[in-house]
Parts: structure tokens; sequence; C-alpha cells
């Protein structure tokens, strides 16, 4: 095992990460703060010709609740425009393999997953979507969840860089700017990258190959190179096949894959950047950035390590099973690492079969709060919340009122963020004890003890946590899981979004103070500290008790040689 | 601080006796319920006990759940007595001021004549007359007459104080002693609404608000409560899953066990002392002899960015006095003490006695007898702008007339009738000049003339009150930068500021002024105090964030502020300001302490319940690994968890009713310390009292 080939992977990951995010980042804080980009001599026009094509008036502020009815105006349409185009496939073009209409509550779960971000896949891509629902569906909602994500954080960044306003910005304005400029271009980038490293991208049949003995299997195809650009760049994770980056049309080469990774975190990282750009604290970007990386690498370092280890039960030093073999230990482990802290719920190996530590760190990522780079602008927005609250306690501790880049939080703002952070966690251990009791959880199962424990207790934290990967071993196309799922997709989602512009409305309306030597300065180490400290405490008090009798007691179990 | 002097040993076996017997009252669920977490602690207690003797009624008696039902109804009640100490100190506090609302009888003015009425009787605009030994029996303002009062009462300073109609000294205070003269007083206030009744309704807990900091705080402490309810319900659920799939034996996730889970986690040591903290903070600003008009003024002035000041009596004693004798060439040092000495021996005025002072200081002479030297003082006068003294002819000596003026008055004095003599030009040079490096430091040239020849200079300067430098600078430290408010002009002002360490000044600085600079620093997001006295300082008093009226001051002034200092000392404010950050200090790292515990609790009762799951004999299965405190059963984990969760809310009464320590220092030099004592002692310490409790369980055979 080569150690030293592995470590020198992760820094090149991090020495394109990390420039390219700040590039990024400042280009788009470019875009929303109207100043002149190189894109807007291309795109400009259009983009007014859309404005003005729809009828919306870009000079008309909206405050906190306008914005808010308008982005869930916006979405509930996405939703029944998703389940309209399943239930209608078949009388739909582009449907070569003539599949037929979708089940009602599979559409349902279905659309409500692509449109909150989460992407969880009940069903299987190639045996239960046509092209055309692949296309005019799924990949038009993985562009408008990931910008619905970006306006939201963009109104928030506005809240608390205004001074005594009353406006957040005007949603569509955001929504439509967050495509053309961010997601449009980047992923016609990738996309074309993809297609040079061998990504299939076609109308054509599938096709019947006859293989060696002389059994028949078919291949399926599709216009897929331009879906996984898109799915892996706004933290979507939605594949286009069922096995998702791990079959090699969506995921061919080292270097596609390497790409694919690199592009779960480019945007939520670059998005950071933004922020401090737009909120003028380039050092406060930065202690935020510092945060999210520490916990990134300490989840994969320690994934990584349980990995390698010695395994006494199977006398093996590495577990092969549920990964692919062209990629490897160390590129199953980052991109297991990456997907969850990023809220995509791709997947280029089978997370049920990592080591249940990995499974712990994995389960741990998403139940942190989405918030180590996370989705699309939910991980920003998300780790405001956590600085609210960091802001809060320590605020006290120096003796003030505690503020925030020089505006107040108080009640009003606690209120809220609390309930945003504690949303996502309630629905993750309330449907999670719903179903590990009852006959229709459990009937899914396909392992027991602690394994299947881990099974229930992942689905449900992809749901609230609007990750979309699966543990897999859980059959969740049954009735009772599609719905459960699907309300808490809609929890993760809107009991955060909500909050967040409520908070947002509120920061906006009041003066900033200045700072001075009694305030609590957010840009140090020290802060950076106190915020990762908050961040596993909360996670750690809220969830360690489930988490050691399911993963870390299948852990100790299968040390023991126990294994279910 | 001597304004310590009413302060009391932290426990008073008076207050401690009642507070016990309080912490019982205080169970009934109305009162319970005003604070959630420890309202959940006292359901889990009834349920405890529901489930305990529902059990003793089947015949199962169990130690075990009898000991966690105790120790979670001591959680209430330790919580209840750390409520009810602050309130019976607070309680010992406000009796002081409640003895000077003895029920007077007052004179009541009316048209028909006097009245005798009972002070309870005034109401607002009623006119009262006082007369020598009178109690005054309502806040009013004097709108007739000048008498001294003794404010003992309500300040603890035995000196009478001047209190006169007209002016910034016109407001009287219920409960005070006219000593000497009568006046008229318009009643300001009715019964029960008085300064003082509000600030007892603060201490006594009775009306207290609860603070804008302190809501949010409760907010998040209920999430933090809700939250754990569903972590500890859901854990239930799933450990039924491991009864239900594979038959595991889960018996040992009883109700009581689980309650005892939740009591540990939620954060029951904030929230127990949460009240207390609040109360305590009032209480100490009481001591300091600060009435606050809400608890909510409190806790603005810990955010205070910007102090206005004015420069007398604040920064300065209020006078200017003789600092410096320059002689003009050709005169000593010393006959220009001496003649300035004689001519001031007579003069009262405070500059008059300072140059008294300094000579005697300098040269060491004495003050001479005015009916031996035969002299005739000259007093100062308008038209004049001078004073001095006329000596006659003595053996030793000639005649001399001496006086002492401004520049201008000297000059147009030695210049009258006849010119000034060659000799006297050139002096009278000197003095111009010496006047103006005087005034560039910020003095006042005062010129000495004998029989019109020039001797020199006396240097008057305000002085600075000593030790106001470091009290600025201790201010900066916190963050706040200063500005002081002067009539004087811009070079006197800018030499005053640099001596007394202010960061700004405003000067030549009318009423309207002072109003404009608050509105402005309050538009760029700063919070301002302010401390005033007079009438003309109402609007600004008001319009600050946090107004401090002092008592000596007028009625106008003590209505606008929200507090007011009944000492009537200005740089009472850093005390005010200690205090608003000490209560949100302490509230932050109890909040951390709080939550810190809960690691160590999770390494108690977790692996206490989880072990049995896929164990071979029945206790030691592979979750005991975390059992890292090595504590010696289960039942004995979880009972030293909760007890320690009891005592520590004792443990930490003294320091919620002191509030832990400020030093003026930045912010990350504060949050450093308190994360280390707090976040980082919160950590460790339940680890090591939980095992230390294990162990004495253990020894008494307890468990």
């Amino acid at each position: 095992m080569n150690y030293l080939h592995d470590f020198l992977q992760l820094l090149l990951f991090l020495i394109l990460l990390i420039p390219l995010s700040y590039i990024l980042g400042n280009f788009f804080a470019k875009v929303f703060q109207g100043e002149k980009h190189f894109l807007q001599p291309v795109l400009g026009k259009f983009e007014n010709f859309l404005y003005r094509f729809s009828g919306i008036d870009t000079q008309h502020q909206m405050d906190w609740k306008e914005y808010t009815i308008n982005l869930l105006i916006f979405n509930f349409f996405g939703f029944l425009f998703l389940v309209a185009l399943q239930l209608s496939q078949q009388f739909l073009p582009f449907n070569p393999q003539h599949l037929p209409k979708v089940d009602l509550l599979l559409a349902i779960n279905t659309a409500v997953s692509f449109v909150t971000n989460t992407n969880w896949q009940s069903y299987a891509g190639e045996t239960t979507l046509s092209y055309f629902v692949q296309m005019a569906g799924m990949a038009v909602q993985n562009f408008l969840s990931a910008a619905t994500g970006i306006a939201v954080m963009v109104a928030l960044i506005r809240g608390i860089a205004t001074r005594n306003g009353k406006t957040i910005g005007n949603f569509w304005n955001d929504v439509t700017k967050s495509v053309l400029y961010i997601l449009l271009p980047l992923s016609i980038i990738f996309s074309i990258i993809l297609l040079s490293q061998g990504v299939v991208d076609t109308f054509s049949h599938y096709v019947t190959a006859v293989t060696i003995e002389g059994q028949k299997q078919i291949i399926p195809l599709g216009p897929v190179a331009s879906q996984v650009a898109i799915k892996q760049l706004g933290t979507n994770g939605g594949g286009f096949f069922n096995t998702n980056s791990a079959f090699p049309f969506e995921n061919p080469t080292p270097l596609s894959n390497f790409l694919e990774v690199l592009s779960i975190l480019l945007i939520p990282a670059s998005l950071v950047f933004t922020y401090g750009k737009m909120l003028g604290s380039k050092k406060h970007a930065w202690t935020i950035f510092g945060v999210m990386l520490f916990v990134f690498l300490a989840g994969l370092a320690v994934s990584y390590y349980s990995e390698i280890s010695y395994n006494h039960v199977f006398n093996t030093q590495k577990i092969m099973e549920g990964k692919e073999l062209r990629f490897g230990i160390f590129n199953s482990v980052l991109w297991s690492t990456a997907t969850t802290v990023a809220s995509n719920g791709s997947v280029n190996s089978m997370i049920s079969s990592l080591s249940p530590i990995s499974g712990l760190i994995a389960m741990l990522n998403i139940q942190l709060g989405e918030i180590i780079f996370g989705g699309v602008g939910a991980g920003l927005y998300g780790m405001f919340l956590f600085i609210v609250i960091t802001v809060f306690i320590s605020g006290l501790m120096v003796g003030r009122t505690p503020e925030y880049l020089g505006k107040k939080i108080e009640a009003y703002e606690i209120k809220w963020s609390i309930l945003a952070v504690l949303l996502p966690s309630i629905a993750i251990l309330f449907f999670s004890s719903v179903a590990v009791v009852s006959k229709n959880g459990l009937s899914s199962l396909l392992n027991k003890g602690p394994h299947g424990l881990s099974e229930i207790l992942y689905a449900f934290t992809s749901a609230a946590g609007n990750n979309g990967s699966a543990f897999a071993g859980l059959n969740t196309n049954t009735n009772f899981y599609n719905i459960l799922m699907s309300i808490a997709m809609l929890i993760g989602r809107y009991g955060v979004i909500v909050p967040v512009l409520a908070v947002a409305g509120s920061l906006v309306k009041k003066n900033i103070a200045p700072a001075t030597s009694g305030t609590l300065a957010t840009d140090n180490f020290m802060f950076a500290f106190l915020l990762v400290a908050v961040i596993l405490i909360v996670g750690a008090l809220t969830f360690f008790p489930v988490l050691s009798i399911g993963p870390f007691l299948e852990h100790l179990l299968m040390q023991s040689g126990i294994t279910f | 601080m001597e304004t310590k002097k009413n302060s009391k040993a932290l426990f008073d076996k008076k207050i401690i006796s009642k507070a016990i017997i309080d912490s019982f009252i205080k169970l009934n669920p109305l009162s319970l319920i005003k604070n959630p977490v420890i309202f959940i602690v006292g359901i889990g207690a009834a349920l405890t006990t529901l489930i305990f003797f529902t059990d003793l009624s089947e015949g199962n008696f169990s130690a075990f759940n009898l000991q966690i039902m105790l120790w979670l109804w001591f959680t209430v009640l330790f919580a209840n007595f750390a409520e009810a100490v602050a309130e019976g100190r607070g309680k010992a506090q406000s009796e002081n001021l409640r003895k000077s609302r003895t029920n007077t009888i007052a004179r009541k003015k009316t048209d028909a004549g006097e009245v005798k009425v009972s002070a309870i009787e005034l109401r607002i605009g009623d006119v009262v007359i006082c007369e020598t030994g009178d109690l005054i029996p309502a806040d009013g303002e004097v709108i007739e007459g000048i008498a001294s009062v003794d404010e003992s009462a309500i300040t603890g300073e035995s000196a009478p104080v001047i209190r006169e109609s007209g002016g910034d000294r016109s407001a009287v205070t219920g409960g005070t002693r006219v000593l000497s003269d009568n006046i008229l007083i318009k009643v300001t206030s009715n019964p029960g609404e008085t300064y003082i009744d509000k600030m007892i309704a603060l201490v006594e807990n009775a009306k207290r608000k609860k603070t804008p900091n302190e809501i949010a705080l409760s907010i998040l402490l209920s999430g933090l409560s809700i939250v754990f309810i569903v972590v500890v319900v859901s854990l239930k659920f799933f450990f039924n899953y491991y009864h239900i799939t594979l038959s595991q034996d889960v018996s040992s996730v009883s109700i009581p066990v689980l309650t005892s889970l939740l009591v540990c986690l939620i954060p029951t040591t904030i929230g127990g002392l949460l009240s207390a903290i609040g109360i305590s903070g009032m209480d100490r600003l009481l001591q300091h002899n600060v009435i606050a008009m809400s608890g909510r003024a409190v806790e603005a002035a810990g955010d205070i960015d910007v102090l206005l000041l004015d420069k007398t009596g604040t920064i300065t004693l209020g006078n200017r006095m003789a600092t410096e004798f320059i002689p003009a060439p050709g005169i000593s040092e010393k006959y220009l003490a001496d003649a300035a000495q004689l001519a001031s021996l007579a003069d009262e005025t405070p500059e008059g006695r300072s140059i008294v002072v300094l000579a005697k200081d300098m040269f060491g002479i004495r003050e001479r007898n005015i009916h031996e030297l035969d002299a005739h003082f000259v007093p100062f006068s308008a038209q004049t702008q001078m004073s001095g003294v006329d000596l006659p002819a003595t053996e030793k000596s000639h005649t001399k007339i001496i006086r002492k003026g401004s520049l201008e008055a000297i000059k147009r004095y030695i210049s009258e009738g006849t010119k000034i003599d060659p000799n006297s030009q050139g002096n009278f040079m000197f003095t111009q000049m010496v006047g103006v490096d005087i005034a560039l430091e910020g003095g006042t040239p005062l010129i000495v003339v004998e029989n019109k020849n020039i001797l020199g200079v006396i240097q008057l300067k305000d002085v600075v009150k000593g030790g106001i430098n470091e009290r600025f600078a201790q201010l900066r430290k916190m963050g706040i930068r200063t500005v002081m408010i002067t009539g004087d002009n811009k070079l006197t002002a800018t030499a005053i500021a640099a001596e007394a360490g202010v960061d700004d000044f405003i000067s030549e600085a009318k009423p309207e002024d002072k109003l404009k600079r608050i509105r402005d620093e309050q538009s760029s997001g700063k919070m301002v105090g302010m401390i005033g006295d007079g009438t003309n300082d109402a609007p600004a008093l008001a319009q600050a964030d946090v107004g401090i009226a002092m008592n000596s001051g007028t009625q106008a002034a003590r209505e606008a502020g929200n507090m007011i200092d009944l000492d009537s000392n200005p740089t009472k404010l850093i005390e005010v300001v200690e205090i608003g950050k000490q209560l949100l200090m302490t509230r932050g790292a109890l909040t951390t302490f709080s939550i810190a515990n809960d690691v160590s609790k999770y390494f108690a009762i977790i692996p206490a319940i989880a072990m049995s799951l896929f164990s071979t004999n029945g206790f030691n299965g592979p979750l005991s690994v975390l059992n890292i405190m090595r504590l010696s059963s289960p039942q004995s984990a979880i009972l030293s968890a909760v007890i320690f969760n009891a005592l520590i809310i004792i443990f930490l009464v003294p320091l919620a009713l002191k509030g832990i320590k400020y030093r003026p220092e930045s912010a990350i030099n504060l949050l450093k310390r308190n994360i280390l004592i707090y976040g980082v002692g919160g950590l460790i310490v339940p680890f090591i009292g939980i095992k230390i409790i294990d162990l004495i369980l253990t020894f008494l055979k307890l468990v």
C-alpha cells in the first residue's frame, strides 16, 4: 500500500481546491454585487432578455417574507413539474426503453428529493426514468435547487452587510444569476472534460451486448455527461445510473474521478470566499474555510485510518468489498468524506461496506448539519447558524451583548437559529426511532444488529441532511420510507431555509456596531477553535448515544468477530 | 471601593434559613414553569416518584430508584434555593431602602392652607411643606427655598447636602430628612412608583423582567432541552430495536434511568442559576448605591462603546487651583508667592484658598493674622474684575497695594490714568507671553501687581482628579472611548483632555452639541453612555443608551436617565459597566460549563445503560469500553452523574451571587481565560467529581 501516493494525491487535491475556490469565490462576489465581470458582455443581454420575457423587475427589492414566499412558490412549482413529468413519461419523447409511468409515492419522493437538493434515490435511474425526464426534470432541478441554495446565502449576506435596511434582495434575480453565471458555465466546461474522459452522452437505445460466456448483457446509455457535471458541482448527487459514480459511464478514469471529487467541494468552498468578499472580511472567510478544512481532514484521517487498519476478523489489511478496484481505498474514502460533508449524494463505493468507523464518520459528517463546505449555499448558511450560536455563547463570556460582524445577536436571532439547528437533528432521531421499532421500517432491512440500525439511521440522516447518499442495504422504495423520508427531506431543507431568511430579515434592520477591543473577533484562531468546538459538541451531544449503540457497537463487535 | 459599604457576608444565617423554606414553596408548578429547564427536572422527579411508589405498592422496593428520585428532587430544590438566596439577599438590601419609606405624615399645601395627610395619599403635583427635622414624604422637586438635607438613609453618606429650588440641585428623595431651613416640594411620583419602589421590585425579583440577553439565553437553553428530550426518548426506541430484532435484554433502560440521563444532559446548572445571577446583579448594583430603572439598562451598560462625561466635577475637581508662581524678571518667586498669599487671605473662593495653600506648601509662608496686619481687603467685584489687599506702611516696608486679576483687568488697572512706566512695560510683555503659555497648557493666568508693578503670574489650573487617568485607561481596555464635554475653549480643553487621558473632547459645548454627538455616535452603531446632572443634560440623558443621573441633580435629569447614582459620583459608571459585563459573563461562563459537563455524563451513563448489549455475562458487553472512568457499576455510574449534577448547582451558588471575576482587558484575553476555566474546566471537573462520588457510593454500599 502506497501511503505516500495517497498523501500526494490529497495534497494535489488541496493545491487545486484552495486557489480555484478563492478565484471563483471572488468572481461570484462580483456577480452578486453587480460589478462588471467578463461573462457580462457574453450573457448580460440574455439575462436581461430573461427578465423582460418573464416580467421580472430586478429593481424590486423584497423583505424576507416576500423573498421566502417567492422561493417557496418557485420550489413548489418545481416539485409539481417533476411529479407531472414522472407520471406522464410514457407519453413523452426520448424514452427509447419505453419506461412506464412512475409510481405516485415514488414520484413524490423523487421530486421532493431533487427540489430539496437531496437527490435521495429510491429508484434506479436506468430502469425508472426516461432520458427526457432525466434531462428536463432531474437535471433542471439539479440546477434550480443549487441556485435556490445560493440565493438564500446571498440574501443572508445582504442581511448581515446592510445597515438599517429592510430588504434582502430579489429572489428571481439571485436565482437567475446563480444559474447563468455560476452553475451553467462551470457545468458546460466540466461536462466537456468528462466527455473527453469517456463519459457517455447520447440519446441512443441501451446497447445489448453478448458476453464471452454467451450471455446477453444490457448496457444502459443516456445523456450522462451533461447531468454528471451538475450533479457533482451542484452538490446534488443524484446519479444517472443506480450505481452512481461507481459506474464506468459516469466515472471512467482516474482523472474523471479526481475531477469529480474536486467538483463536489468546488462551489461550496468558493462560496466561503464569496461570503468573505461580500461582507468585507476576507480574514473571516479564511477562518471559516480553515474550520471546514480542519473538520473535513480530521474525518478523512479517521476514515482512512480505519480502512487501512489491520482487520482481525478477516485477517486482512485492506477491505475491498464494496469498493471499485479502479479507485482503491483512498479515493473511495476521499469521495465518501467529501460527499458526506458537502451534502452531495453521489457515491463511488458502497458506504455500507466501509468499515463501521468510516460509516460512522460519514454519518456524523451529515449529522453535523452539512456545514463542512456543505451543500451549495446551504453549507454556508448552515455554518452561519453555528456561528450565531458560537458568537452568542462566547460573546456573553466577554461581557457584551453578542455581535456578529457588528450586528447584535438577540433573542429573535437565537430563536430561529436554534430552531434551524435542531429541526434536522430532531427529524433524524424521530423518524429513525419510529422506523427501527415498526414493522414497515424493519421489513426493508437487509442486515440485523447494529448494521441494520446504521442502515436506517443513515437513510434518515441522509434525507434530513439533504445529502442523498445511501448506506445501501435498505429498500426504501416502500410507501413507508417514501413518505417519511419525503417529510424528513422537507424539514431538513425548509426547516433551515425559512429560519435563515427570518434571521436575515431581522439582521438587515439593525445598525452595524464598529469593532472595538471589547468586541469578540470572528477572524482569529480562537474563534475558529470555538466554532469547531461548538459544531462538534452540538453534533456529538445529539448523536453520541445512537452512534455508540450503532456503528461504534458494530465496530466493537466486529473486532471480536461478530458480524451481522 | 468605599461604595462596598452596603455589602454583607455572602451567606447570612437568616437569609439561608428563609431560603430553605422558600425552596420548598417554589416547588409550586406555577412558579416552577417560569424556569423551563428546572420544570423539566420537576416533571422527571414526579414521574420517578410515581414509578417508585407504583413499584412499592406492588411489593417491589428499589433502593436505586428511590435514590434517583431523591436526587432529582434535590436538583429542583437546589435550583430553587439558589434563586431564594439571591432573592433573600436582595430583600435584605432593599430593607434599608424600605425603612426610609415609613408612613410619614406630610404637610400638604392646599388653597385652603395646610392639611396634614398621610404620605401614601400624596399624588403627583401635590405641594408639601418640609421644615427642619421633617422627613421628606415623597420624591419631588424643591420649588421654593433652600435646605440642607440628610440623605444618609439612602446613600449611607452622613454629610448633609444642599437642595434648593431652581438650578441643578432641586431634586429630593422621599425618606430623606430636612436638617435646616424649610422648603416647598412639588411631589413628582405616586406612592409605589418612586425610584426606591422600582429598585425594591427589581432586587426582590417580584417584578423583575427578564433582560434581552437573558431571554435569548433562555431560548437557547430551552432549545437544547428539547433536543435532549428527543435524544433520550429516541434512545429508548433504539434500544427496543435490539430487543425486537435480536431479543437483547434492554430492561436497564428504565424510565428512572432515562430521566436521569435527561436531567444530566439538559443545562440544569445554568438553568438553575440563571435567575439568581440576574437578581444578584441588581443587588450588586444597589450595593454600589446605584438605582437602575430596569435590568435592561444594566446589561446595556456592559455594551457601552462611547462614554460622554462632563468635565467639571467628573474629570476635574471642579474648581481651578493655583499650581505655579511665575515671577517677572527681577522678582523672586518667594516674593511673588508672599504677595499672592497676602492678596488672597480673605479670598474665600476655592481659587483664593488654593493660592494661600500653594504659597504655604512651596515656601512655608504661613497664613498671617488679618487683624494684626491691619490690612484692608478689596473683594472681587464685577466692575474691576480684581481682588487684593491694601497694607499700611510699617517700619519694615512702605504702603503696599496688591492686586490680582486677569490679564485684561490688570492691563486696565495699571494703565489707569497714567502711562505704563517703561519698567512695567517690559514686565507686562512678559506676563502676556507667560499667559499664552499657561492657556496653552489648559490653565488660566492670574496676574499679581504690587503698587502697579507687575510681580508675576499665578498659574491657575483645572486639576484633574487623581487616578482618573488610570480609570480611563481601564475603560479603554474594556473597549470604551471617553469623550469629555466642556464649555472651555479649545486650547484649554485640549490640554485637559491630554492630561486626563480622554480619547476625545467637545469644547465650547452647548447642550445641543451633547445631543447631536450622542445621535451621531448612535447612528454609526455605537452604544452611548452619558453622565449628567443638570436639567440641560436631560435630553442627552434620555437619548443615551445608558444615562446615569446624579442623585444631586435635577428632577428632570433623574427622570431622563435610566439609572441614578445615589452617591453622585460620576466615575461610578465604571462599576456599572463592570456589573453589566459581569452579568453577561457569568451567564456565558456557566452555560459553557453546563454544556461541557455533558461530555463526562455521557461517558458515565451511556456505557452504564448500554453495556448489557451483546454481553455474554449480562453486564460486561462490548460497550463497557466507553466506561473510561471505570465506575464500579451501572447503578453507581448513573447515580454518581445525577448526584454530581445536583451538587454542582449548590457549589456554584456563590459564583452566581458574586459573579465571575471581571478584569478590564481585551475581549480576546477575557475569552481565553473564561474558556480555559469554564470550558476546559467544565470538561474535566465532572470526570473527577463523578469518579469521587462513585467511590463514595461504593464505599457506603449505597449501590
